[in-house]
C-alpha cells in the first residue's frame, strides 16, 4: 500500500476519490455523534457541560493523530528519501495545530465551570498538550525559515521525530503524575468507564473527527504536491 | 420579547462557545485547504499550457 503511494501519480489518483469519501464519512459520524451527543442527559457530576467533552476530546485525539503522522511521515522521509513524504509531513502540521487548539480552547472552557480555572500550570495532562501546539507550531516556524527546501525538510524531519517522545507523555500523563485532569477512561483494564450513552456519541464524533483530519490531510498534500510542480515549471520556464 | 436562551442552563455560556470555537476551526480548515488546493492547482496547469 505505503509503495504503491509513494508514486506521486498513483497517489493523486487514490486520493481524487479517497480525499471525499473520508470527508463525506467524517460529516455523517461527526453529525450522527453530535445529534446523540447533545442528546445524552446531564452527567451527575459534570451536569450539561459533558456535551463539551464531545468536541474536546475528539479534537485532543485528532491532534495526537496528526502528530503521529507527521512523525510517521518524517521518519519515511528521512530514512527513505521520499518526497511525497515530506510533503505528507508538511501537510500534516498546520491540521494538527489547528486541532491542538481546538483542543486547548474547549479544554479550557470546560475547566473553568469544572475546576474553576481557565488553566493550571501544574497539570501535565494541559501543559504536555500545549508542548504539542508548540511543537506544531515551531515545526511550521522551521520549514517557513529556511529558504532551501531539502534543508527545511531535514531539519523538520528532526524536530519531528524528536518532538514524538511527548505523545507517550501525554498519554500516560494522567497515569504517572498526580492532575486535575481526569484520568484514562476508555482504554483502561476492565473497560471504558464511561456510561454507554457518552460512549458512542464519542467514539462518533472521535471517528468523524480522525476521518476529516484524514480528508483534509489528503487534500493538502494534493495541494503541496501542485505546489511543487508550478514551482519546478515556473523555474523551468525562468532558465529557458 | 421572550429572550433567546441556549440550552446548557448555567453552563451554556462555557458549552456554546466550545461548539463555536470548533465549528471556526473547522471552517478555517476547509477553507485553507479547498483555496490552497484550488490555487496550486491552477497555477500548475496554467505553466503546463504555458510550456
Amino acid at each position: 500500500m505505503f509503495a504503491a503511494l509513494a508514486n506521486p501519480l498513483r497517489f493523486m489518483a487514490f486520493s481524487r476519490w479517497a480525499a471525499p469519501i473520508l470527508g463525506l464519512a467524517a460529516l455523517l459520524l461527526t453529525g450522527a455523534g453530535l445529534t446523540l451527543g447533545l442528546s445524552a442527559p446531564p452527567d451527575y457530576q459534570q451536569g450539561d457541560t459533558v456535551w463539551i467533552m464531545f468536541v474536546h476530546v475528539p479534537a485532543a485525539w485528532a491532534a495526537m493523530l496528526a502528530y503521529g503522522c507527521l512523525g510517521g511521515a518524517s521518519f519515511i522521509s528521512l530514512v527513505f528519501r521520499h518526497a511525497l513524504a515530506d510533503q505528507a509531513a508538511k501537510a500534516a502540521a498546520p491540521l494538527g495545530a489547528a486541532f491542538t487548539g481546538l483542543a486547548l480552547v474547549t479544554g479550557s472552557l470546560w475547566g473553568r465551570p469544572m475546576w474553576g480555572a481557565w488553566w493550571v500550570w501544574g497539570d501535565a495532562r494541559l501543559v504536555s498538550v500545549l508542548v504539542l501546539f508548540l511543537l506544531f507550531l515551531a515545526y511550521l516556524a522551521l520549514r517557513a525559515s529556511i529558504d532551501d527546501e531539502a534543508k527545511a525538510a531535514r531539519a523538520g524531519e528532526i524536530l519531528a521525530l524528536i518532538g514524538l517522545i511527548n505523545l507517550p507523555i501525554i498519554h500516560f500523563s494522567v497515569e504517572w503524575w498526580n492532575t486535575l485532569h481526569q484520568g484514562e477512561s476508555i482504554l483502561r483494564p476492565g473497560g471504558p468507564a464511561l456510561a454507554p450513552v457518552y460512549l458512542l456519541p464519542l467514539l462518533l464524533t472521535g471517528a468523524g473527527y480522525s476521518f476529516a483530519f484524514g480528508a483534509l490531510w489528503l487534500a493538502r498534500t494534493r495541494a503541496e504536491v501542485w505546489r511543487r510542480r508550478a514551482t519546478a515549471l515556473a523555474l523551468q520556464a525562468a532558465l529557458r | 420579547m421572550t429572550p433567546l436562551v441556549l440550552p446548557g442552563g448555567k453552563y451554556a455560556l462555557y458549552i456554546w462557545p466550545a461548539y463555536g470555537v470548533s465549528a471556526l476551526g473547522f471552517a478555517w480548515m476547509i477553507l485553507d485547504t479547498v483555496l490552497r488546493a484550488r490555487r496550486w492547482k491552477r497555477r500548475a496547469e496554467r505553466l503546463e499550457t504555458e510550456r
